[in-house]
């Protein structure tokens, strides 16, 4: 699937759905643990290769629509495996590890199940737009059809158990990507960040754990798993946190838009007559770009692209990406000069 | 200045006050350490200074017992090395070491409130059970002992066999 899904981005990454000038998508993951076995840090290759085995007959036997398609990582080049973490599947981690461990994919690639991350089971939905509860319907469905197969380790009192205690409990973490230039360019962004920290909510970058926002891209999410139901995790995040950032980015766009209209502009029609023209562009500098552009398309400062093209693009110009549609492994600087060329065609510049 | 007995240079200041009068002795080292006012000291260095408190604070340790897990064998030390549990059965043998860390990352909560699971899984007893008997088999295996092994794997069968 990773051969012909490469130049063209996931259902959830190609924008729409509910808020999506904020919202790029929303994500629901499950953290479950095999009982009666070691959690995979202290389990050793047999075991491993025993949980992989259980995990991939059980999804194989389970009635789950749309149907998973299993890759086992230890098969896949890195560059496919490398496509997978920019395709937000698996995770970095998972990607560079070397044991037994797989990853199962819907076509779509709606659904994606991590064995033998940091937990044996690791279930995401991914969905487009603001659809925090739609993506956890979805888990909770395939969440019930696997345990129908699998005895989950679980206590009475502290719930689902995972390898870090930071997940124990529901194991769930929900979270968005929100795209937030307006905060960005009124340095309100800081006071985001913030509350959000009160709030007991982590902010990420792009490419989740550990990374900086590129292109003003941020990943929210909760932290807290245990001693609330996943329906008041939810209702907090999505009904209560996210639309008060979700209007507040609106509100500052809209005050740039009312006040700093020429600066607004200059910024969206450099963006713009940059990535039409640059040979050579790095995947940082194009990300940073295509935020800008994707600002001017939000606030109807441009209309010379759409926002599904911006929004693919946001995913296509990373790196493994563009090896896969080139066909072959690009150096850095050819692959400068190839992301230039290829957002130009894109463009229709 | 200049020693009060001899004349090397002076570097131990006295001053005493002796029936409210002021006596104020200068002394090299030596006259010093004659004299019974300076013990000839050789200057300790950090390193030795640091090791000391660490061995003092160490030697708290010892009298403390390794708790360990039954489950999978984790010493609560490797825990707070990785800050990841080994099994399932880590959250009953590091307790108390786990409750003020649960406290932290989950806003004081220690109760789970939310799904559990519809069908009830295997039981405690079980699950401890063929977590030994993993264990167990990882040793034998690691140890090239076959027999055991094999033996090990034909009651980890059974064990799963067992209908819930």
């Amino acid at each position: 699937m990773t051969e012909h899904a490469s130049d063209k981005a996931g259902q959830w990454m190609r924008g729409g759905g509910p808020d999506q000038d904020v919202v790029l998508s929303s994500r629901v993951r499950l953290a479950r643990n095999l009982a009666g076995y070691p959690f995979v840090g202290r389990a050793d290759t047999n075991q491993r290769r025993d949980l992989l085995e259980r995990c991939r007959m059980s999804i194989a036997r389970a009635d789950i629509t749309p149907g998973l398609h299993w890759v086992d990582l230890n098969d896949a080049s890195s560059l496919d495996r490398k496509l997978l973490v920019e395709r937000h599947l698996i995770s970095r981690q998972h990607s560079k590890a070397t044991s037994p461990r797989a990853v199962a994919i819907s076509e779509d690639e709606s659904i994606a199940v991590m064995i033998n991350e940091e937990d044996h089971v690791r279930l995401q939905v991914l969905r487009t737009g603001m659809q925090l509860q739609d993506a956890y319907d979805q888990a909770d469905v395939v969440d019930d059809v696997l345990e129908r197969q699998l005895d989950f380790a679980f206590s009475s009192q502290l719930g689902y158990l995972t390898a870090c205690p930071t997940n124990v409990g529901t194991g769930i973490r929900v979270s968005v990507m929100l795209h937030l230039p307006g905060l960005k360019l009124t340095g309100e962004i800081d006071k985001v960040r913030r509350a959000a920290k009160d709030m007991h909510l982590a902010v990420r970058g792009f490419y989740g754990e550990g990374t900086e926002a590129v292109g003003d891209l941020f990943q929210i999410s909760n932290q807290t798993t245990l001693g609330k139901s996943e329906g008041q995790i939810l209702f907090d995040f999505q009904d209560v946190v996210i639309p008060q950032i979700v209007e507040y980015e609106r509100k500052a766009r809209r005050a740039l838009a009312d006040h700093r209209a020429t600066v607004l502009d200059d910024k969206v029609f450099r963006a713009w007559g940059t990535l039409s023209t640059a040979r050579l562009l790095g995947s940082e500098e194009a990300l940073y770009l295509l935020s800008y552009l994707r600002l001017g398309l939000c606030l109807d400062r441009i209309d010379s692209v759409s926002m599904q093209n911006v929004n693919e693009l946001m995913l296509l110009i990373q790196s493994a990406h563009l090896q896969k549609i080139a066909a072959r492994p690009l150096g850095g600087p050819e692959r400068r000069e190839f992301r230039a060329r290829f957002v130009r065609e894109r463009l229709g510049a | 200045m200049k020693c009060d007995s001899c004349d090397k240079p002076a570097t131990v200041h006295l001053i005493e006050i002796k029936g409210g009068q002021k006596i104020e002795k200068h002394l090299c080292e030596s006259c010093a350490v004659d004299e019974g006012v300076a013990v000839k000291a050789s200057t300790p260095h950090i390193s030795d200074l640091l090791e000391k408190f660490m061995i003092k604070h160490g030697a708290l340790e010892p009298t403390q017992q390794t708790v360990r897990c039954e489950g999978c064998g984790m010493t609560q030390e490797e825990f707070r090395k990785s800050g990841l549990l080994g099994c399932p059965h880590c959250y009953d043998a590091f307790e108390e070491a786990l409750a003020p860390l649960l406290g932290r990352a989950h806003e004081g909560a220690s109760q789970h409130v939310g799904k559990v699971p519809s069908r009830a899984g295997i039981d405690e007893i079980r699950q401890r059970r063929l977590m030994q008997l993993r264990r167990e088999l990882a040793e034998a295996v690691d140890a090239e002992q076959y027999e055991r092994a094999a033996n090990l794997r034909d009651q980890l069968s059974r064990v799963e066999a067992e209908d819930d």
